[in-house]
């Protein structure tokens, strides 16, 4: 099949998108702010988490190695998450700032994909359709909350937040080799598609939260982590969440 | 000196291992107001109250309720209600009802109509026969 290298691709960058997600917010489990808000939170990371599975579990049967060998035994040159889903957690002003951009990009490629020829990506866009709805229900709750209902403290934090991660959430659209043939064949409609969307999808919650959007010079700054070339964040990452699985492959829990 | 853990989360926060507690307990009453929760399991059934939990305003009320009353059993709604927004007759005016069982003059077994029905429907079924 001609288009298969160009569907892998894809896969991949989701897929580790979703894993290295779930394993930063993952971070927060017993240290979120408060109790409540930390069983979201967590809860939340694990649905990232059965979403890469299931992404792995469609690489699987296109012949890739099985979801456990993906996740955990490959170089970090092989990842293609972006780089904006590598940066350690920061503070909660940060994860919910991230947890906000990069969902809404979520909610909306998903929802380019639930027309996707291919039909094992449009049955899983469709069957997380309201999984992802919730998340983005509590990013927009907590953005808008802690934007213009807090203190002024909240939103002077928001908006720093916003300042940093802004430019990082670029990096989720850096285009694949294999854009124009992802379009052709119907599969997905694009990262330039999926990033005027997601501009055009921010702009009501942050004018409700009181939040300026800063200005990007430069939208490529952050590129790299498609093509495998990491912050050196990654890393640390891979060899904390791969611990176990490096002392005991066979183990079980 | 650090606190030291086998948790590298907690390596990395680098808390100060001092001899007093690193987190003061909270003064009492600072905590979050109290929202009932209210659970719907499926379409058309009346919402049931499940429990309560703390919020900050009736928006995290909903995210927090959805993820402790809603993420294991089916659910198709959930309700919120701030506590000091229900007014009631509390257990402690429960006397209030305490004669009740005995009004049965109330319930519709009090009235003897069954004869009446039968005759009218027996009627009806004649006149449209």
């Amino acid at each position: 099949m001609a288009e298969q290298s160009a569907l892998k691709d894809l896969l991949f960058r989701m897929a580790d998108d979703e894993l290295i997600i779930a394993h930063r917010n993952s971070e927060w489990t017993g240290l979120g702010p408060i109790l409540e808000e930390d069983i979201a939170f967590s809860s939340i990371a694990q649905d990232k988490l059965g979403q890469s599975y299931a992404l792995y579990r469609i690489l699987e049967t296109l012949g890739e190695a099985p979801a456990d060998t993906i996740a955990f035994t490959r170089d970090e040159s092989a990842f293609r998450c972006c780089q904006l889903v590598e940066y350690p957690i920061g503070g909660y002003d940060f994860s919910l700032m991230r947890h906000f951009l990069f969902d809404t990009a979520e909610v909306l490629r998903y929802e380019m994909l639930e027309r996707s020829s291919v039909e094992m990506l449009a049955r899983l866009a469709t069957k997380v359709r309201g999984e992802i709805k919730y998340h983005v229900f509590h990013a927009h709750t907590w953005i808008v909350q802690l934007g213009s209902s807090g203190s002024e403290e909240s939103h002077a934090r928001m908006q720093s937040a916003l300042n940093e991660v802004y430019p990082l959430a670029f990096s989720i659209f850096e285009p694949s080799a294999f854009e124009e043939e992802l379009i052709a064949e119907g599969i997905f409609a694009g990262e330039n598609a999926l990033r005027d969307r997601w501009v055009e999808a921010l702009a009501p919650v942050l004018e409700k939260a009181g939040l300026k959007v800063p200005e990007v010079s430069d939208i490529t700054a952050h590129y790299g982590g498609r093509r495998g070339y990491h912050t050196e964040y990654l890393q640390p990452l891979l060899n904390e969440m791969t611990e176990v699985f490096r002392i005991d492959p066979s183990a079980e829990w | 000196m650090t606190i030291q853990s086998l948790d590298p989360r907690i390596q990395r926060a680098e808390i100060p291992q001092d001899e007093e507690s690193p987190m003061n307990p909270l003064p009492p009453l600072d905590q979050h107001e109290t929202y009932e929760v209210f659970h719907m399991d499926k379409r058309g059934e009346q919402p049931v109250r499940v429990g309560s939990l703390h919020a900050p305003n009736p928006e995290i009320a909903l995210l927090f309720a959805k993820e402790q009353y809603g993420r294991r059993s089916r659910t198709v709604s959930l309700w919120v209600v701030r506590t000091a927004d229900i007014y009631m007759i509390g257990v402690e005016d429960a006397d209030i009802f305490a004669t009740t069982p005995e009004k049965d003059y109330r319930e519709a077994k009090g009235y003897r109509v069954g004869g009446k029905i039968t005759a009218f429907k027996r009627r009806n079924t004649v006149d449209n026969g």
